[in-house]
């Protein structure tokens, strides 16, 4: 992977809830069992991640485990127990409540479940809500909220109320207010969790185009494993407030840490998360040969071999570095390991 | 109360305490009168001169208390002030038009809005909050009231309604706010709150007259008083129950304080706000037509002096004349709730301009045409007459039946009744209540209703409070008889429910007043005609509550009792009602509420209970006696509050609705 600079680092978090959990915390040291004896509740155990510049983080576990604790605490809404939190190298755990608040403003977004749109303000409104917290003029901010609302496709329901809207609608205001400001960290916490599952795969196409138009540095949080392995560059599995596993969607599937991630993986068909790097040999390609992204699934290069071809090119930034077998394809569909 | 509270046995340790007690108290009630003669009459000497303390208090407020060199006078003077201006503004407005006195002779310079221009403006902001049926609603029920010639007292009574409306809404709403805030003043102002609620309404005349002077203003300041704590505790809970994702969108935008208070809390909790500025506006009518005895005028005066002089037909005029506003502004405000959370609430031009231009023609015709500015006296309708007629001749045709059944429930109910509660020495009473209280909630509570009930005893009130427990708990008990069964017939019937649902909320919405009247024609004053009162105006919560509980049941319990065999009969005995019981209690919770509230209304007709004692306290303005007979009705609401909260909770601990507390 090439290596883009960490735009957000978590060392050693820890969130503990309870009456005077940073007292007792101090006294019993970092031991989750030692706590849960206490009475108290440590939703966030030891976290340690880093999400890189323009990556989709995914941090994905079941409901409970900790997952909105944890995004609460990165946005620094509820106070970390222990550890640290580097953005972009300046400590949040260190900023004061003024610097926090100018850092909310114009550099971070959020998206929510249950979307917490405002029901009596208008979709434009609710839009340019952040703007006009941070004080915009009304000509300027409406503008820019027009803008945003274009961008997710609901021209024409600018004066709309949101109960007018159905849930799908609604989370595209959500989205669109979450980018009003222009932020470089973009959190979604189950976003798409509260729709219908049609809606929800029409929503993630459309998260990924906009994130391709975007490029934002994205914290998104799912308890439903296939989409953390649509949408992922990488994945955090986090179970009972710890992380378990960190890697790309394919490191996952192919080598499980723990059985609790493999779990998860069983269903996953191979083809739709190997990538065409992982399973090509590298080396010289005719030139006539035809090249598919080293990023490509598997699943979608199927199509290249309906043709009968032996291989197929791989690329990387335009440059052909090697070459994917008929016959290992094969292997990999049939479930074989790679 | 107690005795049915009592009636349930439970598997629980304490069961002997609670049967020595029971054996000791009925030992000292056979025969302990010579033994122990102060178990039965509170001595003298040890009396508590609680009165006079308080009398001493206000005095000692009005005449001398001062904060630094501002003495409480000017403060109360202030606040008067403050009142003053906006009533004799919307006073002018509605019902006097300008006017000035010179020499004894009244000169109108400018005149009120006209009677056409208020019900046309009625009728537009009954077509702008809910579509025709709520402007024809609107036309029909102002036009009542200028038809049956009460237009001129019910504008009145609007205007301090128009006035308390918005500065309780704006108290309650920065109380609420606090609250919520900060826990500590929450913890402060939770116990006042609930003692507001229980205590009767007379009650804050008095201290209110003693500060306020007779007149409008201190009616509207008793009405704020009585309509705030509602507003309040509704906006605490509230602005609590926002989700917490209201409140993580807040700080993610970056809002200040009040940004995130102002601009996402209080609208994201503006639907139960709005609910209650709907009880603002319904307890302040109600208050409005009592406070009529503070100088207040308008309706509430027309009935209170129809009562005195005992002409019904003008009394029942006025009385339909309130339920005509109070189902108005009830209907309007709760269609403005509505389009409130479903719309944004904006100065919308066509409805301002017709408005507006309603108002000028109303002024310049009225001008040329007197007709449209008053509504002529010739064109009045009076059923007064009628009325009249009508109740003589119930009275001479019936005058047997009615005596009769009035003096069977006499002789056979309410008397034998009086007698054995008057005879109860209070010490064992009290002990009662204290073991009963220790059984349903522990210790603490045992300590308040044993607190409170020897407060009563020690502040010389026993007797008389025995005899408000007396027409409470026969009342209540009678509502009860009639509402579970009816609660029980219309549950299951939607189209019968429904009916019955508009009938009981427009009887709520109805102030306490109005019940009094028809009830007086029929059996003049006394006891009997209380209970009558009582019952009627408690009978509703009784209905509600039981249905609601019938409702909630869970359908497939129902279903299973189906499928085992029950019969209809044993599906509403074991299943439905002990599964609703829960809510039933709470339902006579709020009957024995409504009663009590209602019991002191009823003092204008002549009981001798703890009602009369502020009644009286409040026509020869004694501040400490009211006061303190105000407080003996809060003590006896708040213990009987408490014990069946704690006995509705452990029923539904029992029943595994929720866990023990
Ligand atoms: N304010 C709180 N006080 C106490 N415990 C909490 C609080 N918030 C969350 N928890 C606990 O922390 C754990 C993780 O919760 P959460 O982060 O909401 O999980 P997820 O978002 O993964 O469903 C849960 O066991 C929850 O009960
Ligand atoms: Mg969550």
């Amino acid at each position: 992977m090439d290596a883009a600079p960490d735009t957000l680092v978590c060392r050693n978090v820890w969130k503990v809830f309870g009456a005077r959990a940073a007292e007792q915390m101090q006294a019993a040291g970092e031991d989750a069992a030692r706590l849960v004896a206490m009475g108290l509740v440590p939703a966030v155990r030891a976290v340690n991640l880093s999400v890189r510049r323009g990556e989709i983080f995914v941090i994905m576990g079941l409901s409970g485990s900790g997952k909105s604790t944890l995004v609460r605490c990165l946005s620094r809404l509820i106070e970390p127990t222990a550890g640290e939190i580097l953005f972009n190298g300046q400590n949040l755990l260190a900023a004061s409540e003024a610097e926090m608040t100018q850092i909310r403003r114009h550099r971070m977004g959020m998206v929510f479940q249950h979307f917490a749109l405002l029901p009596h303000m208008t979709v434009l409104d609710n839009v340019a809500f952040p703007l006009e917290v941070q004080g915009m003029a009304q000509a300027a901010r409406e503008a820019r909220a027009l803008e945003m609302i274009t961008l997710v496709g609901l021209t024409g329901r600018e004066a709309s109320y949101p109960r007018q809207l159905s849930g799908g609608q609604q989370q595209r205001v959500g989205i669109a207010r979450s980018l009003a400001a222009e932020p470089e960290l973009w959190f979604l916490d189950e976003p798409f969790s509260a729709l219908d599952p049609l809606i929800r795969r029409e929503l993630q196409d459309e998260f990924m185009r906009l994130q391709s138009r975007l490029h934002k540095t994205i914290v998104f949080i799912t308890h439903d494993f296939d989409e953390a392995i649509r949408l992922a560059d990488r994945i955090a599995i986090m179970k009972d407030g710890a992380v378990v596993q960190i890697g790309t969607p394919e490191d996952l599937v192919l080598s499980p840490a723990t059985d609790y991630v493999r779990e998860f993986t069983r269903a996953v068909p191979r083809a739709k998360v190997v990538r065409l790097a992982s399973l090509m040999t590298p080396g010289p390609v005719p030139a006539d040969m035809p090249c598919l992204p080293a990023r490509a699934t598997v699943a979608e290069a199927g199509r290249s071999f309906l043709s009968g071809a032996e291989r197929v090119g791989v690329s990387r930034d335009g440059q052909a570095i090697g070459t994917v077998r008929r016959e290992d394809v094969i292997r990999l569909l049939l479930g074989g390991e790679a | 109360m107690s005795a049915l509270l009592l009636s349930a046995p439970r598997p629980f340790d304490g069961r002997w305490l609670w049967w020595l007690s029971l054996a000791l108290s009925l030992a000292l009630w056979l025969w302990g009168r010579a033994a122990l003669p102060l178990a039965f009459d509170y001595p003298k000497a040890w009396q508590i001169p609680a009165a006079a303390w308080i009398g001493g208090a206000i005095n000692w407020l009005v005449k001398e208390a001062s904060l630094g060199p501002v003495a409480f006078s000017d403060i109360t003077r202030g606040v008067a002030a403050v009142v003053d201006a906006p009533y004799r503004m919307v006073l002018a407005l509605l019902a006097t038009g300008v006017q000035q006195q010179s020499g004894g002779v009244t000169v109108q310079h400018v005149p009120p809005l006209s009677w056409m221009a208020v019900i046309g403006v009625m009728a537009l902001l009954g077509h702008w909050a809910g579509g025709l049926r709520l402007a024809a609603l609107m036309v029909v029920c102002f036009g009542f009231i200028a038809v049956f010639g009460q237009w001129q007292s019910a504008m009145v009574t609007l205007a301090s309604v128009l006035v308390a409306v918005p500065l309780g809404v704006v108290f309650g709403l920065a109380l609420g706010i606090l609250a919520w805030r900060f826990a500590w003043f929450e913890r402060g102002l939770r116990p006042l709150l609930d003692l507001m609620q229980t205590m009767p309404v007379f009650a804050y005349l008095v201290p209110v007259l003693i500060l306020f002077g007779f007149g409008p203003t201190a009616a509207v300041i008793a009405t704020l008083i009585y309509a705030t704590p509602p507003m309040t505790r509704i906006t605490t809970l509230a602005l609590s129950r926002v989700p917490e994702e209201a409140h993580d969108l807040a700080r993610m935008v970056g809002c200040t304080g009040r940004q995130r208070l102002w601009r996402v809390l209080v609208p994201s909790a503006r639907a139960p706000l709005m609910v209650g500025v709907n009880q603002v506006i319904m307890l302040s009518l109600n208050m409005v037509i009592i406070a009529s005895m503070i100088g207040a005028g308008g309706l509430g005066f027309d009935v209170l002096s129809a009562l005195r002089r005992l002409d019904f037909g003008a009394g029942l005029e006025a009385g339909l004349a309130i339920v005509a506003l109070a189902i108005a502004l009830d209907r309007l405000s709760q269609a403005v709730a509505q389009r409130g959370t479903a719309n944004d609430i904006g100065w919308q031009h066509p409805y301002l301009v017709a408005g507006l231009a309603m108002i000028g023609a109303g002024f310049a015709l009225g001008l040329i045409f007197p007709a449209v500015q008053t509504y002529p006296e010739a064109a009045r309708l009076s059923t007064s007459a009628f009325w009249a007629a009508a109740v003589q001749w119930i009275n001479l045709t019936f005058f047997d039946t009615l005596e009769a059944v009035k003096t069977f429930f006499l002789v056979w109910l309410l008397v034998p009744v009086k007698r054995f509660l008057l005879g109860l020495p209070w010490l064992a009473v009290v002990a009662l209540l204290g073991v009963a209280g220790w059984r349903l909630g522990g210790w603490r509570l045992a300590l308040l209703t044993a607190g409170l009930s020897f407060l009563i005893a020690a502040t010389g009130q026993w007797e008389k409070a025995m005899v408000t427990v007396y027409l409470c708990g026969i009342s209540t008990l009678i509502a009860m008889a009639i509402g579970v069964p009816v609660g029980i017939v219309v549950a299951t019937r939607e189209r019968v429910w429904a009916v019955t649902r508009v009938v009981i909320d427009t009887a709520q919405t109805l102030p306490s007043f109005v019940y009094l009247m028809p009830i007086v024609m029929l059996f003049r004053v006394g006891d009997f005609t209380a209970m009558i009162a009582v019952v009627a105006y408690a009978v509703v919560p009784a209905i509600r509550y039981t249905v609601l509980g019938l409702q909630s049941v869970d359908p497939r319990l129902i279903e299973a009792g189906r499928a085992m065999g029950c019969t209809p009969w044993q599906i509403l005995t074991r299943i439905r009602l002990r599964l609703a019981l829960p809510e039933i209690l709470l339902g006579l919770n709020q009957t024995i509420m409504f009663a009590l509230s209602m019991l002191v209304i009823t003092a204008l007709v002549g009981t001798r209970d703890l009602g009369q004692d502020v009644y009286i306290a409040l026509t020869k303005a004694n501040p400490g006696n009211g006061l303190v007979a105000g407080l003996g009705i809060a003590f006896i609401a708040i213990i009987a509050d408490r014990l069946l909260h704690a006995y509705a909770r452990r029923a539904r601990a029992r029943l595994g609705l929720e866990a023990t507390a």
